[in-house]
């Protein structure tokens, strides 16, 4: 359950931002995360809405998921895109020499705050 | 009115920051790290323990094992005459970059050739925490499945080597090494594996020759 630790972390990052924007309310965080990042959406819009509500600011505020699905980049054809499956392969040419573009970023994307 | 603030950052770059600062200390001091990975009792602590009996005469070791309470690990540790340092997390799933530089800052880390860190037992929370090692190694044990690597593919995802472990039970459980195996070089085709037994001390050896020659002096 390193949710709540997460949960924390974003509430933290998006508090200090509305202060730095001189602003007194955020209305909604969006956060995306990659479908390796071990992250479970519910689990952190629990924690997220849970820790929120002892907030000055941010009680009420609303978290958006993005899942961003695994995406590899190959370096035999040059293509990037969504593996057929769990795989470290090209969808393309199905070379095995590939890096992953994105599936693993855990990442605060925006905030809205008024 | 509403405003917008795009961010677009790690949520966790606060651990990012400070494992940042552990690697530059590390690097420059010219110590090796490796962070092991598992479930709870996939057998950790008991090959840690082989692997100091075969490296203490060769590399300067320390090692800072997580645990959620007790320190046991670390005493069963320092049997083999290695400094270990127990780091209680009491209750976190998984260790932070925080707690490790709160453990390096005023050691001589030059005196040092090897630092290993036995995270708290997890395959999942301690995938995104950057601890400021060169390597993760996870530890997967032949009682656990060989489906675990596709069940969990986050963490063998960022291997930089497996351990399969507990190898002479395999007589007595349903597992299957090459499903195991295959699974894994789905997400790393090249991640080298190590099937090892620390009850018999079968494969540690290997795993120490990968281990000397990345910290060897
Ligand atoms: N059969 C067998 N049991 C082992 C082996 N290594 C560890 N164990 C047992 O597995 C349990 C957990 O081991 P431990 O090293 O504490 O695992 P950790 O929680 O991952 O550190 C203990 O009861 C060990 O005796 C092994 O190679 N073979
Ligand atoms: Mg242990
Ligand atoms: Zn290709």
């Amino acid at each position: 359950m390193h949710e709540l630790g997460l949960a924390a972390a974003i509430l933290d990052r998006a508090e200090a931002a509305m202060r730095a924007h001189s602003r007194d309310r955020v209305r909604r965080v969006e956060v995306a995360v990659g479908e390796l990042a071990t992250v479970l959406p519910d689990n952190l819009a629990f924690c997220f809405a849970a820790l929120a509500a002892d907030r000055p600011g941010l009680s009420g505020a609303h978290l958006d998921v993005t899942v961003r699905p695994l995406a590899v980049r190959c370096m035999d054809c040059g293509h990037e895109g969504r593996p057929e499956r769990i795989e470290t392969r090209c969808p393309r040419c199905g070379s095995r020499h590939v890096t992953i573009a994105s599936g693993q970023e855990l990442e605060i994307v925006a905030l809205e705050v008024e | 009115m509403t405003e917008r603030i795009e961010l677009a950052e790690p949520v966790l770059r606060a651990n990012d920051i400070v494992a940042r600062r552990v690697r530059r200390l590390l690097e420059e001091a010219g110590v090796y790290a490796f962070n092991l990975i598992s479930s709870p009792g996939s057998g950790k602590t008991s090959l840690l323990v082989r692997l100091l009996e075969m490296l203490r005469g060769e590399l300067r070791m320390l090692v800072l094992v997580g645990d959620v309470q007790t320190d046991n690990d670390a005493r069963r540790l320092r049997h083999t005459g290695v400094e270990a340092v127990q780091i209680v997390t009491g209750g976190t799933c998984h260790l932070e970059a925080p707690s490790i530089e709160r453990q390096l800052i005023g050691r001589r880390l030059a005196e040092l050739d090897l630092l290993i860190i036995e995270n708290v037992g997890n395959l999942v929370c301690p995938t995104g925490y950057d601890l400021g090692e060169d390597a993760k190694v996870v530890a997967l044990s032949v009682a656990e499945g060989d489906d675990k690597p596709e069940k969990y593919p986050g963490i063998f995802a960022r291997a930089d080597a497996v351990l399969l472990t507990k190898t002479d039970l395999l007589p007595h459980v349903p597992f299957d090494p090459r499903a195991a195996e295959g699974h894994i070089r789905r997400l790393q085709p090249d991640v080298p594996i190590f099937p090892v037994s620390a009850l018999r001390d079968e494969g540690v050896a290997a795993f120490a020759d990968w281990i000397r020659a990345r910290a060897g002096r």
